[in-house]
Formats: C-alpha cells, sequence, structure tokens
C-alpha cells in the first residue's frame, strides 16, 4: 500500500513536473528524417505545434504522414533529427500522448462496448494490477458524455458508425488524461456530417487546453477551420494557418493535376 | 428426484470419475477463457499447432518417467515464443511459421514413438485424450497451473485486452505489447497441454474454440463473454463425461460433440437475437 502511495504521488509529481514546465511548444519535430532502403519517407522535416491548437497534417497516400505519427509517438526513431513532446522524448512523454488510430488498425472482431473502449484510456492512468474504482467509472461516463455518446455507452463499437467510433476514441484521449491528441486518418469512414461533428468537439478540446494533430488525406472544406495546416509530403511543402498554407499552387503540388476535382471544396 | 441424484452422484463414487471431474471441470474453465482471445484474435491454428507440437516432449515425459504434461510444457511455451521470432526473422505469416513448427515437431513425436516401442502410451491416447486414466499427479497439476493461469489472467485482463483490440493504441499509450503477446501465448500453451489429457491433441482447438465461439454469438461485451463461454464449457466437459459414464462413449469426442451442438443450437436456433 505504501508503494502505491509513493507511486501516485511520483507519478502526480511528474506530471505536475512536466505541465509546470511548458514552454508553450507541445510538439516539436526538428530536422526529422526517417530513410527506409535509401528511400526517404521523411526529408528534413521542421516544425513546431503550440500548446492548445489544432492541427492538420494534410498529403496524399505515402506521403510519410503515418511515419510521422509513428515519430511522434516513440514507435519508430528517426533516422536523424529530434522529437520533443512537452519537452520530453517521445519515450519519456507517452503518458502525455493519446492516439486515435487508423481504421483498419483496430480489431473490430473483439467485442467491445463503447463504455469499455473508454475506459481503456484509464489503463495506463491506472497502472499495472490496479482495478478500476468508482471515480473511474464516474470519470469514463464523463468523456462520453463530453463527445455525445450517453445513449451508446452499452452499444458495441463495431456496430457504430465512423463518425461515432472516432467520437468513442476521442473520449478514450480524454479518459487517458492525455495533453497531445494525435488522430491518424481522422476522417476515413466519417461521412461529411460527422466530420462537421468531429472537428466541434475537437475544437471544443482545444478550448481546453488540450493540442490536438491529425491527419488526413481527404482534402477537406473543414481544413480551414484548423488553426494550423501542414501538408506533407515527405518534406514539409507549407505549414501555417489554412489561410496561407492551402492555396491552389501549393495543393497541386502536394495532390499533384488531380486537385482541380477538390479545389472547389477549399 | 432422487432417481436423478443417484444417477448424477452414482459415477463419483468411482475415484477415477471423481478425478475426471476435477480435470474437466478446470478444463472447462481455462479453455473458454483462453479461447475468448483464440477466437477474437484469430490464433485457432496457433492453439492447433501447439497441441501438435507438443508432441515430442510427451513422450520425452513418458522416457523420463517424469509426468508427462511436465514434458510437454517447455516445448509448448518454446514453440509459442519461436514463432513470433521466425516471423519477424523471414517475413513469412504468422501461419506459415505455425505450420512449420507443428508439422516438424508433430513429426519428430511421430519419430521417437516409433524408435521408442516400449512405451506406456498408445498414438490413439495421445491423439484422443484419456481423462478417464488421469492420476492424481495429474489432476493436482492441473489444478496448481490452472490458479496460476486464471491469477495471470485477472491481473492482466485491461492490458491484454487493450493489446487484443488496439495493438498499435496499446504501444503508444506504453504498454509493453510484445511481452503481453508473450504472456498470452504462454498460458495458451499451457492450458493447450493442460486439455490435451482430456481431449487429446486433435480435440483441444474444439474446447478452445466452440464455447467461446458460442457465447460470442449472444453477448457483445467481452467479461460477460467470458463468463458465459466458461459456462457453457463447463456444461460440455462434465455433460461429456455423464454421456462418456453412461453410453460408453469415448469422453473427449462426446465433450467435442455436445460443445457443438449447443453451438449449432445458438447459431441456428437462436437468430432472433442477432448480434448486429
Amino acid at each position: 500500500m505504501l508503494y502505491l502511495v509513493i507511486g501516485e504521488s511520483l507519478k502526480r509529481g511528474y506530471l505536475n513536473g512536466v505541465n509546470s514546465q511548458l514552454p508553450g511548444a507541445a510538439l516539436t519535430v526538428q530536422d526529422v528524417s526517417v530513410v527506409y532502403d535509401g528511400q526517404a519517407a521523411l526529408h528534413h522535416v521542421t516544425f513546431e505545434v503550440a500548446r492548445g491548437q489544432l492541427v492538420g497534417v494534410l498529403g496524399p497516400n505515402g506521403a510519410g504522414k503515418s511515419t510521422l505519427l509513428n515519430v511522434i509517438t516513440g514507435l519508430e526513431r528517426p533516422s536523424m533529427g529530434s522529437v520533443l513532446v512537452y519537452g520530453h522524448p517521445p519515450e519519456d512523454a507517452k503518458r502525455l500522448v493519446a492516439y486515435v488510430p487508423q481504421h483498419e488498425r483496430v480489431n473490430w472482431r473483439f467485442p467491445m462496448t463503447a463504455y469499455d473502449l473508454v475506459m481503456m484510456g484509464r489503463c495506463t492512468v491506472l497502472g499495472l494490477f490496479r482495478r478500476p474504482s468508482r471515480l473511474d467509472r464516474e470519470r469514463v461516463l464523463e468523456c462520453l458524455e463530453r463527445v455525445g455518446l450517453t445513449h451508446l455507452s452499452k452499444a458495441s463499437v463495431g456496430t457504430l458508425s465512423g463518425g461515432e467510433r472516432q467520437r468513442a476514441f476521442v473520449a478514450r484521449a480524454l479518459a487517458q488524461e492525455a495533453e497531445l491528441v494525435l488522430l491518424d486518418e481522422a476522417f476515413s469512414g466519417v461521412d461529411v456530417g460527422s466530420q462537421e461533428s468531429l472537428v466541434e468537439i475537437l475544437l471544443g478540446l482545444r478550448n481546453e487546453g488540450k493540442t490536438i494533430v491529425l491527419v488526413t488525406h481527404d482534402l477537406t472544406g473543414l481544413a480551414r477551420r484548423f488553426d494550423a495546416c501542414l501538408c506533407l509530403n515527405h518534406h514539409v511543402c507549407a505549414y501555417g494557418p489554412p489561410g496561407v498554407t492551402l492555396t491552389p499552387e501549393l495543393l497541386r503540388e502536394l495532390y499533384g493535376a488531380h486537385v482541380g476535382l477538390f479545389a472547389g471544396g477549399i | 428426484m432422487e432417481a436423478l441424484w443417484d444417477a448424477l452422484l452414482e459415477p463419483f463414487r468411482f475415484s477415477f470419475m471423481l478425478r475426471a471431474l476435477a480435470v474437466a471441470v478446470l478444463v472447462g474453465v481455462m479453455c473458454p477463457l483462453l479461447g475468448g482471445y483464440v477466437i477474437t484474435r484469430g490464433l485457432a491454428f496457433m492453439s492447433d499447432g501447439l497441441a501438435h507440437a507438443v508432441m515430442p516432449g510427451l513422450i520425452v515425459g513418458f522416457l523420463l518417467g517424469i509426468n508427462p504434461l511436465l514434458g510437454a510444457l517447455p516445448i509448448a511455451v518454446a514453440m509459442a515464443v519461436t514463432v513470433g521470432a521466425i516471423e519477424r526473422r523471414t517475413g513469412v505469416s504468422a501461419d506459415t511459421a505455425i505450420g512449420i513448427m507443428f508439422a516438424g515437431s508433430f513429426a519428430l513425436g511421430l519419430v521417437l514413438l516409433k524408435l521408442t516401442p516400449a512405451l506406456p502410451v498408445s498414438v490413439e491416447d495421445l491423439l484422443l485424450g484419456q481423462i478417464l486414466g488421469v492420476s492424481a499427479e495429474d489432476v493436482w497439476i492441473t489444478g496448481g497451473l490452472a490458479v496460476v493461469v486464471l491469477a495471470t489472467l485477472t491481473l492482466l485482463h485491461k492490458e491484454l485486452v487493450f493489446v487484443s483490440f488496439d495493438p498499435v493504441g496499446a504501444q503508444v499509450a506504453g504498454l509493453k505489447t510484445t511481452w503481453l503477446d508473450h504472456v498470452l501465448f504462454v498460458l495458451l500453451a499451457v492450458v493447450v497441454v493442460l486439455t490435451l489429457q482430456a481431449v487429446g491433441t486433435i480435440l483441444v482447438m474444439a474446447m478452445l474454440v466452440v464455447p467461446a465461439a458460442t457465447a460470442y454469438q449472444v453477448v457483445r461485451s467481452f467479461v460477460p463473454m467470458l463468463l458465459l463461454s466458461v459456462g457453457l464449457g463447463v456444461l460440455a466437459a462434465v455433460a461429456g463425461l455423464y454421456s462418456s459414464f453412461y453410453l460408453n462413449l469415448p469422453s473427449g469426442p462426446a465433450m467435442t460433440l455436445i460443445a457443438t451442438a449447443l453451438f449449432m443450437l445458438v447459431t441456428f436456433g437462436a437468430r432472433a437475437r442477432s448480434r448486429r
């Protein structure tokens, strides 16, 4: 028991320590390159995300977006360059980062209710061998309410729509008490109306100080509502407010000639 | 009423039936608990491979005069861990890696069997199990390992669920996913070996997969699904034992048939409660 108490205070102290030295940048990516078999997936990528921003990473398939997320989450080490999450290397910042996976990378056969999914977020907060208490259960219900899924808490995640699934994963990120939320292919399988309500929720979280980085290959009109867009095609084509980055010229560089098909919507 | 009680208690006047009951209940509890992971993570072939691959271990156990379960365990655990290594090293898919280990190890078992004709065990016993012949030592080993399996599954429950549902998310959250997978595979190996004595090599998969798959159709949350499949597993194991006693059926196949009948009943009988 004593061990648990000490562990808890250390944990809290650690988190407070991180919070107290927030210098502004939630995420610093400094000259990061990732090379596979001589091919550069990422080429000298540098950018910084301030705390409390919603940033979209846009780029075509195979542009290195997933590799970038892997580097930020510490799943992959960059061949060169460095990443800092709230001032810490990714390996030491795992508790600050929540991840909403790509649809295809989740085992949807696994029987799970929306409530169970959000409770998963408490896994790392609780630590090994500790079971959820009443407090954890209340926290889970709050998170479900926050994303408007209270009425579906007992529904199987397999039966939820694309938008509802993403919202359930965002609720899990909230339950995890993460500061930086990463969404991989945030809009795939999500219809346009639900994309909008998802962005609404994410903007709400941003206003509370959470930092959000979402990756999408869809050129969506919703990108206008992000604080910044990072246009990525192995290197950074452009980074800045959507008004500056989402110009027809840049989009053509990013997506090639087909951009004409989308440009009207942007 | 009294006649029914008598019929239910009658078999257990024999101590070999009591030992068989103990093993049947333990297997009926453990198999579905692992089975929940087996059916949702696609580990059925892995389980079948493990059941065949331990053959040389069983024989070496007999040769050394130790309990064959103890001979089989190291092989099962080694295989559970090696499959991942072969997969990573060669780039072949998991089922190919399992196929290689399964066939190679089973072949070694058959060769050993041929080379040592004086073994007190027949191929048929190995393939079909002999729950009516379990020793008191078998019961103790099964009980002891069952405690270890249940404790591990309980203590690591939330982590194992996380890793099974969302492996990438679990890794990002800082869980040791490879380690957790190994723990799950080792538990699976242990349960496969323990189940061998009850239903034999060929039918291990039935006990692992069928009760869990039956419950999967009725319940959409993992823990209730596990609890229901444990109920079904124990029911099939014990009912199989009774039919073995009264109808003189081989017990492994009887258990499997009852589990399969329950599966069919739920699949085709209770269509009204569709999952989706």
